[in-house]
This record gives structure tokens, sequence and C-alpha cells, in this order.
């Protein structure tokens, strides 16, 4: 491997362990650098907006476009009903949970603010981004290793997801008051949403839009998680698990 | 004119019994929403409060609020409120005609000054100066301010003077204007729909005659009383919507079953108005009932967001006319297989480069 020597296991590391007394060498062990990246709360975060943006797009889209009518009395079905409360009741837990990924913003590691700017004035970024995108090109092997996230993804995250997200959920509370009426504090509070967006019907309309740029960016996110985890410097997937990031080497950039 | 006569001394004049004055003010107290208490007040402003004159001016319009607004389903209700309200100018109801209706026009302007209300049916368009819609040969626009600047109130009867309506759908080449955006400093107080329900436009006027002030706006300006609900939260096909039973096809067995008609475009759930409550022609029907959806008439550009017959905006600019939907997932094919072949070709560099790094 062109990895250099420093990541190759040394005697000494072995001390202590079940191969301890034997050569290092031979052995062909690596030692790989790990980093704590994404504390208990984002990943919990993560993996229940994961779930929640399953169901409200799948409500989401039946509510556009219901399923074949049903027969029979309508007093023994409540088809729209649930799939309506289900909706309700997931982007109850996306907002709750967006929310309180703002708070861990304030409260959590350096890492768990990339989602929420991007540092738009700093060259770096943007040599980052050019670095990611010729590496998507084929056009470069690696990028650099990154302990958060990359710029590319910081970029696709904050628009595609952090932005989108943002839309969905005050376009979402917008139409949720005219159930609750004008009067209840959604209304109070998102009530100026849908004279801004062009009306009713309008805000349905690009609420509908902003689902579908979520589905295409989970698609290319599960994709470029995939093969990042397979195919770059570091570990994506278990980090969004067990919170530990595992880089392959340690090779200067 | 020494003493202006109350409302009760205008029905009585023409012959309605106390009786039925009572009743009419029970009736227009639960048309209010207001509750059996407030009859007596309503009887005793009627009785003392002069009556308001109203000027009502006439843009771009089709008169199809006028049309609605002299069909008030309860008798008493349409007698009574013609009478009442003291309609002083109103080119199409009014028997005088050229110079002399424009001479009450000048004379109620100057008398009652800062007192009269002025109700707008119709909008004025902007382009060219005005010249797409003449009154007495001058622009509409210039009558609409003038009229304005003396005026304690505006009423923009129907969508037309509420948002522009179909003379203001796009491209709209004579760049009609709704009222509230022409006359910036007076209270405003919009009553959509194409035509407004009759029962809302006397509802409406009863009110501010009864209370001396406004009634509760909405944050568009449209009284709450009649517009805080959509068609769709008291529509009586409620239930076949919950439930998953629609109208897949006019001529089905849902349709003639008379189930919900959200999937041939009701527009019932994203328009507020009362046509579900109050319905029309003496409560006779309204467009649900008669099995037709909903076409959101008075909700806010309502000529442009799609088809009447479908609930999503058809999207142009792709070549052809698509459904979100469609572009959606076409949009997800073409990403799915752009990543499979990025993924090969990843799958493929990664082959070659093995080569390299294992020397």
């Amino acid at each position: 491997m062109s990895a250099p020597d420093s990541a190759i296991l040394t005697d000494g590391d072995l001390k202590g362990t079940n191969l301890d007394g034997l050569k290092a060498r031979p052995l062909r062990a690596r030692r790989l650098t790990t980093v704590y990246v994404y504390e208990a709360p984002v990943r919990l975060w993560h993996w229940m907006t994961a779930a929640s943006i399953v169901v409200l797009a799948v409500t989401g889209y039946l509510i556009g476009s219901p399923p074949p009518s049903l027969s029979g009395e309508a007093s023994s079905h409540f088809q729209m009903g649930w799939i309506r409360y289900l909706h309700f009741a997931a982007a109850w837990i996306f907002a709750v949970g967006f929310g309180g990924r703002v708070a861990w913003a304030f409260m959590g590691n350096v890492y768990a603010r990339e989602l929420f700017f991007i540092p738009f004035w700093k060259l770096e970024y943007w040599k980052e981004l050019l670095d990611e995108v010729l590496v998507y090109a084929f056009v470069k092997k690696h990028a650099k290793t990154v302990v958060g996230h990359n710029a590319l993804a910081r970029t696709a995250l904050f628009f595609c997801f952090t932005l989108t997200g943002l839309f969905m959920i005050v376009t979402g509370f917008a139409l949720y008051s005219d159930g609750t009426g004008i009067d209840s504090w959604e209304g109070r509070v998102f009530g100026w949403v849908m004279p801004w967006l062009g009306g009713n019907l309008s805000t349905h309309f690009l609420h509908h839009w902003g689902m579908w740029v979520i589905i295409l960016f989970v698609m290319i996110h599960v994709y470029t998680v995939s093969r990042e985890d397979i195919m770059s410097r570091q570990s994506l997937i278990s980090a969004m698990t067990n919170g530990y990031r595992t880089f392959r080497d340690d090779r200067p950039d | 004119m020494a003493v202006l006569e109350t409302f009760y001394d205008v029905m009585r004049r023409q012959g309605i019994t106390r009786r039925s004055f009572v009743k009419y003010c029970s009736l227009t107290a639960a048309a209010l929403g207001l509750g059996p208490e407030f009859v007596p007040q309503i009887a005793h402003a009627m009785e003392t409060k002069p009556r308001t004159p109203v000027l009502w001016l006439h843009g771009l319009e089709c008169t199809c609020c006028s049309e609605s607004f002299i069909r008030a389903a309860h008798p008493l209700v349409k007698d009574v409120i013609l009478s009442m309200i003291s309609l002083d100018y109103d080119d199409t109801l009014m028997a005088s005609a050229g110079h002399q209706a424009e001479a009450i026009l000048d004379e109620v302007m100057e008398k009652y000054h800062g007192n009269y209300i002025l109700a707008v049916e119709g909008n004025p368009p902007l382009n060219e100066d005005g010249m797409y819609c003449i009154i007495g040969g001058k622009p509409f626009v210039e009558q609409l301010k003038r009229v304005a600047s003396g005026a304690k109130a505006i009423i923009s009867w129907g969508s037309c003077a509420s948002y522009g309506c179909v003379q203001a759908a796009r491209p709209n080449p004579t760049q009609a204007t709704p009222v509230h955006k022409v006359i910036l400093d007076k209270p405003i107080i919009k009553v959509p729909g194409c035509p407004p329900i009759a029962e809302v436009m006397t509802g409406v006027i009863t009110y501010m005659q009864t209370f001396d002030r406004l009634p509760e706006l909405d944050r568009q300006g449209r009284p709450k009383m009649f517009y805080s609900q959509r068609i769709h939260d008291k529509c009586y096909r409620r239930p076949h919507f919950d439930a998953g039973q629609y109208v897949e096809a006019f001529d089905d067995e849902g349709a003639r079953k008379g189930y919900c008609l959200y999937k041939v475009g009701c527009k019932g759930p994203t328009t507020y108005n009362a046509c579900s409550t109050v319905r029309w022609n003496d409560g006779v029907s309204f467009p649900i009932q008669s099995g037709h959806g909903c076409i959101g008439c008075s909700e806010d550009g309502f000529w442009d967001k799609g088809s009447w017959y479908a609930r999503l905006q058809d999207v142009s600019g792709f070549g052809i006319e698509a459904s979100a939907d469609k572009v959606g997932l076409v949009a997800a094919g073409a990403v799915g297989a752009g990543l499979a072949a990025h993924a090969a070709i990843s799958a493929l560099s990664r082959v070659r480069y093995k080569g390299d790094d294992a020397q």
C-alpha cells in the first residue's frame, strides 16, 4: 500500500494485546485513525428524520394523488383520514426534530454546525468544492480527507436538505392552519406564507415540489454515502451509526 | 333634507310590519353569527341610525356581483337592504342616467364627505392611462380615486375588486388592478367571490350599519365571519373525503352516490368562503351539491392556478404540459440512471486503480 509507514503497526503497538511478543511487520496490520464526529443526538436525529421523510413522502404523494376510491359506507372507512394523520404526525416529528437539531448546533461539537451555513467567503471551501466535483467527474482520484462533511456534501445538504426542509416546515404549518383555523397559533404564526407564495393552491403546489427535491436529494445522498464509504479515504455509514469516523490512511493531503 | 330617515322609517313606509322587522333583525343576527342578545341592538340601530349613503361604482366587471346582490335570499332582506342602505348611486340599478346620475354622485360626495361607503364592483385597468374602462367620458380609475377620497370605507365587491379576477388573469393586457392596489389610504373590506354570496354581501353591509364599524377582517382583508373557513371544512361530502371515496369521473358510480369531488379537481380544500354553509339561492344548493367541484372563485388569482378539473397545477416550460408528479418521476428516473452509470464507472476505475495501489 502507498500509505506511509506510520500507519503500519510497530512491535510496540502489540504490547498488552493478545498478539504481544509477535513481530508486527509480517502481520501487515495497519493502524487507523478514528475520530468521534457525530454525537448521539445527531445520529438519533438523523435516523428519526430519515424515517419521517419516508412517511412524509409516501403519505404526501397519496394526499396529492389518492389511491382508488373505496366502496361501501363512508362510516366504515377512514383512509384519507389516516393518510393525513400519518402525514401530520410525521411532520411534527420532522419539525420538532429540526428544531432540536438547530438547538444542538449550539450545544454540540463543531461538526454539528456544518448543516446550517456554508463558508461562502472562505477560499478553502471553494477549492475543496472544486476538488470534490473533480473526484465525482473521475478527473481526480482522491479528495482531501475530511472530518465532518466535505464541501460538496455540505453544499448539497445546505440547499437541498436544510433550506428545503425549512421551506417544507414553513409551508407545511401554513397548510396545516387550513385545518386548525386562521386563529390557531399556526394560522397566526404562518398566516403570511400563503399570500406571499401566491395563494393556497400555489402553496400546495410548491410544497409538492419540495417533496420531489427531497426525494432526489435522498437518492443522491444514499448513493454518495455508500460510494464514499467504499471508495473514499474515510468511513461514512459507520460514522452515522456509532459516531466514529475511520480514516483509511494518514497521508498528508 | 332636514332629517335623514332611519331604516325603520323606510321599512314602515314600505308597509313592513313591526313583527316582520323584528324577524328580520333576528335573521340578520343569526346570519352574522351573533347571539340572540344582539337582536335588540340591531333593532335599535335600525330604528335610530340615519341611513348611510352608499355609492356603488362599476369598473371592469360583468355585473354578476349586482346580480347576486339583488337575489339576497330572504325576500324581506332583499326589500330592506335595497332601501335601507340608501343606495344613492349605482348606475346599473338607478333610474336616472347620464348627467343626472353623475350629478347625484357629486352631490352625495359633497354632502356626506367622509361619511359615505364606497362599494366597488370590478376594478380599474391602469394601462394606457386607464383608457380600457371609460365611465361618463373619463377613465374609471379617475372616478374611483375621486370618490374614494371622501369615503369612510371601501367595500371591494367580488373577486374583480378584491384580486383582479378574469380581467387580471395572465397576461392581463389592460393591467386590470384590484382596488387595494390603487387606493392605499382607506380601510378596504374584500368580499371576494365570482360573485360573492348574496347573504354575505348583505351581511357585511348590515354589520357595518349596525355596529358602526368594519367587521373583523382576516389577514387578507376579508370579513372573518364569512371567510374564516374553507368550503372543505363544512362540506357535506367531507366524510367521503376522509373515508377515501372519490368521484373518479363525472359519470361514474361515485358521482351518482355523491362521493368527494377532490380527484376531479374540487378546490374546496383551498378556498375560503361560506358556500357550504350559507349556500346559494335561498339556501337551495351550491356547486358541490350539484355535482361539480368548487372552482375556487373567491381565491386570489383563481384563473391562473391551472385546470379546474385537477388538483395539481400543470407545469409548462418542459416542452409539453406535465404535472409536477410526471416531472418529478422523470427527474427521479434520470437521477437514478445517472447514479447507476456513476456507480458503474466508479467500480471500473476502482478496479483499474487497484493495480496501481498494489505495487
